[in-house]
């Protein structure tokens, strides 16, 4: 997966809670589309209008926000289905990454698994940061992963905390694959032991479905 | 070291027994007992690791099934949508290649991937079950610890047979009472979403508890813990028990004779020990939940259906105001007015929700005998082959036929539209399924989520109604 060291660029506020992957991206573009065409459709709902032209009231769609790379957002960001897509859709336009109180749980796994960098900040220093970029005369940002800082427009810096070991597989651009099948003698002992305590798990010889 | 005896919950038990070792970070590697294969992402998965040089570490404990992607249509084939075959056609063949259990279209083993897993007894107490859906939540209902995972997990399940995870926390949402007559398994599920939120569970593990739950036939905890993720929560739980046991005894891939009551003996250790602590409990109070409806775009957007639509200038936090003026706006609804009556264009019931045989069941005793109202176009999407032979066995599907429904073929078909089993624009659909979000079942589709009973009186009223009312 692709490195995550420092961001700098244009950050966006989309200060709204519970944006669902489905909004995020359509369940209509998840079959026929390959997964580096998703960022036209990202937000497709909000960002276009029925002719499909640019609706020009959407956040994200003000000159002042293109070629966005961090994304400001509101509670339980990414919330509901499991699909990745979400994630390749925010990367596709542009996003490196997202700053919220709050994120759904799958999409945090499926962000960090493709490089992308989830900030998650008490709600009160997510409204300022926004309002910052609301108020600044450029919504530039810089996002350090490895002093672990946001850095607004005034030049305030705002410490973060992230897993470690989040942290270290993104700084890396870590294969976990790779990881953990350097430990398949663990994996295969520790079937072979539950091989023996549950047996019927690994029984999968059945009767005939029709 | 002396090691204090620890009260345990089930999903701590569960999670325990099945790490593999423990990384750095907090994170674990975590065994899988089952690995369920879509349409969506299971053969471009499949594909994946084959690219890459990697073979499926366990085949026998992956199960591939197509499902979103399938037409609906009583004549459909593999063929009939222009991206199912492709996508059907991969997973076939990725799992012929992998000598991973497929159950084609026309075998009873087909349907909806969170219907066919306990249906089959593949899905079991205790297992860790992953699905590249976030509704794998679902088979929490026969005490499995199961959650959805993304592509690129599917991928290293497939290669391993392992995840890297991070524990979450753990909520107890403990129901009690008894429910009231015409109260469906869906309703308790919306009004404790609405009551604390549909963030709540961020980060936690939930399990479903209480003299409520423990009453629950597994179909009705299925459907409770299928709308784990829309509580925030990945995963949803409930102690198995003998209801479970009897639930899986004969299931095609349960276990048989002497090995089902060593797995029984095993399953009965794992419900959460009485002085157990969780991070987090809630109590409610299921005796008083009526039929719910929701009103907005979130399943928290709930209410009664005989409350009125609420009124967001009344809402002191303006984050939340501006949500709901966007949630009524994009639903076409009046704050304050009642939402029972208000005119309806579609009805769907199906989905990993509600379209299990007992929920075919209740919403045929509604329509039984009456007609689909004029300006309604109703549909009953079975969740799996199995199900749906069962049903017509019961002569259900003649019911709904002459009521003026349409009897499909099993799949998801509607609740997310990836078939192309849509809501006209700005059409208003009551729905079986468990998410109202904006654009879900197609684009500015309205829909208003509601048990299978709600859902058979408003194609019968035309109109938002209490089913409770038509008997
Ligand atoms: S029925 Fe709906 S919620 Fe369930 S798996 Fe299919 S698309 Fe997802």
């Amino acid at each position: 997966m692709e490195k995550f060291t420092r961001v700098t660029g244009i950050a966006a506020p989309l200060m709204k809670a519970n944006i669902d992957t489905d909004v995020i991206i359509p369940a209509k573009r998840l079959v026929g589309h390959q997964r580096g065409e998703l960022g036209a459709f990202a937000f497709e709902a909000y960002r276009y209008r029925p002719d499909r032209t640019d609706n020009p009231d959407f956040v994200l769609n003000l000159a002042r926000y293109r070629g966005a790379k961090i994304l400001i957002t509101g509670e339980h960001f990414g919330c509901g289905s499991s699909r990745e897509s979400a994630v390749w859709a925010l990367a596709g336009f542009g996003f490196r990454c997202v700053i919220a109180p709050s994120f759904g749980d799958i999409f945090t796994n499926n962000a960090f698994q493709n490089g992308m960098l989830l900030i998650r900040l008490p709600k009160e220093q997510v409204d300022r940061l926004a309002a910052e970029i609301e108020s600044g005369s450029t919504p530039a940002m810089t996002v350090d992963l490895q002093s672990r800082t946001v850095t607004a427009p005034s030049g305030a810096e705002t410490p973060f905390e992230i897993d470690a070991e989040r942290r270290q597989a993104l700084l890396e651009g870590r294969d976990e694959i790779g990881m953990t099948l350097a430990r398949d003698a663990d994996i295969l002992a520790f079937q072979e032991r539950d091989r023996a305590a549950r047996p019927w798990i690994y029984q999968t010889g059945q009767t005939q479905v029709s | 070291m002396v090691l204090q005896e620890r009260s345990l919950t089930l999903f701590d038990k569960v999670w325990s027994s099945h790490v593999v070792t423990g990384l750095a970070g907090g994170v674990s590697l975590l065994a899988i007992d089952r690995h369920l294969l879509h349409d969506l992402e299971g053969g471009a998965s499949l594909r994946r690791i084959a690219e890459r040089g990697l073979k499926v570490h366990n085949p026998e404990l992956t199960f591939g099934v197509p499902d979103h992607a399938v037409a609906t249509a009583p004549d459909r084939r593999a063929d009939s949508t222009p991206n199912s075959s492709r996508l059907l056609r991969e997973l076939k063949e990725g799992s012929e290649a992998s000598e991973i259990t497929y159950f084609d279209l026309g075998t009873e083993g087909q349907g909806i991937v969170h219907v066919i897993g306990p249906e089959l007894g593949l899905s079991q107490p205790g297992m860790t079950i992953v699905c590249g859906d976030s509704h794998a939540c679902t088979h929490g209902g026969l005490g499995a610890l199961s959650f959805g995972i993304g592509a690129t997990e599917i991928m290293h399940v497939l290669a391993t047979q392992t995840l890297r995870q991070t524990k979450p926390k753990t909520m107890r949402i403990a129901l009690e009472g008894k429910l009231a007559p015409g109260v469906a398994a869906k309703d308790v599920i919306l009004a404790t979403i609405g009551r604390i939120g549909t963030d709540a569970g961020n980060g936690h593990a939930v399990e479903f508890a209480g003299t409520t739950i423990r009453a629950m036939s597994v179909d009705q905890r299925l459907t409770v813990c299928n709308l784990s993720i829309e509580l925030g929560a990945k995963i949803g739980m409930i102690a198995p028990d003998d209801t479970a046991f009897s639930y899986l005894a004969g299931r095609a891939y349960a276990p048989k004779g002497e090995m089902f009551d060593r797995a029984c003996a095993h399953w009965r250790t794992l419900p959460s020990d009485d002085d157990a602590r969780f991070d987090v409990e809630h109590t409610i109070d299921a005796a008083t939940i009526a039929p719910q409806i929701t009103w907005g775009t979130s399943p928290q957007d709930v209410i009664a259906v005989d409350q009125r639509i609420p009124d967001p200038t009344r809402e002191t936090d303006p984050q939340r105001r501006q949500a709901m003026e966007a949630a009524l706006a994009y639903m076409g609804l009046t704050p304050g007015e009642a939402i029972e009556g208000t005119p309806v264009d579609w009805v769907f019931v199906g989905s990993c929700t509600n379209g299990r045989l007992s929920d075919i069941r209740e919403a045929a005793r509604v329509v039984a005998g009456r007609k689909v109202a004029p300006n309604v176009r109703a549909w009953v999407v079975p969740g799996s082959e199995s199900t749906q032979r069962a049903a017509e066995r019961e002569g259900l599907d003649k019911i709904f036929l002459s009521a003026g429904f349409e009897w499909r073929k099993a799949g998801c078909s509607m609740c997310a539209g990836i078939n192309g089993d849509t809501v006209a624009p700005g059409q208003r659909s009551v729905s079986t399924t468990n998410r109202n979000f904006v654009g879900r079942q197609g684009p500015n589709a309205r829909t208003h989520l509601a048990s299978p009973a709600m859902a058979a009186a408003a194609a019968i009223a035309g109109r938002i109604a209490d089913a409770r009312k038509l008997g």
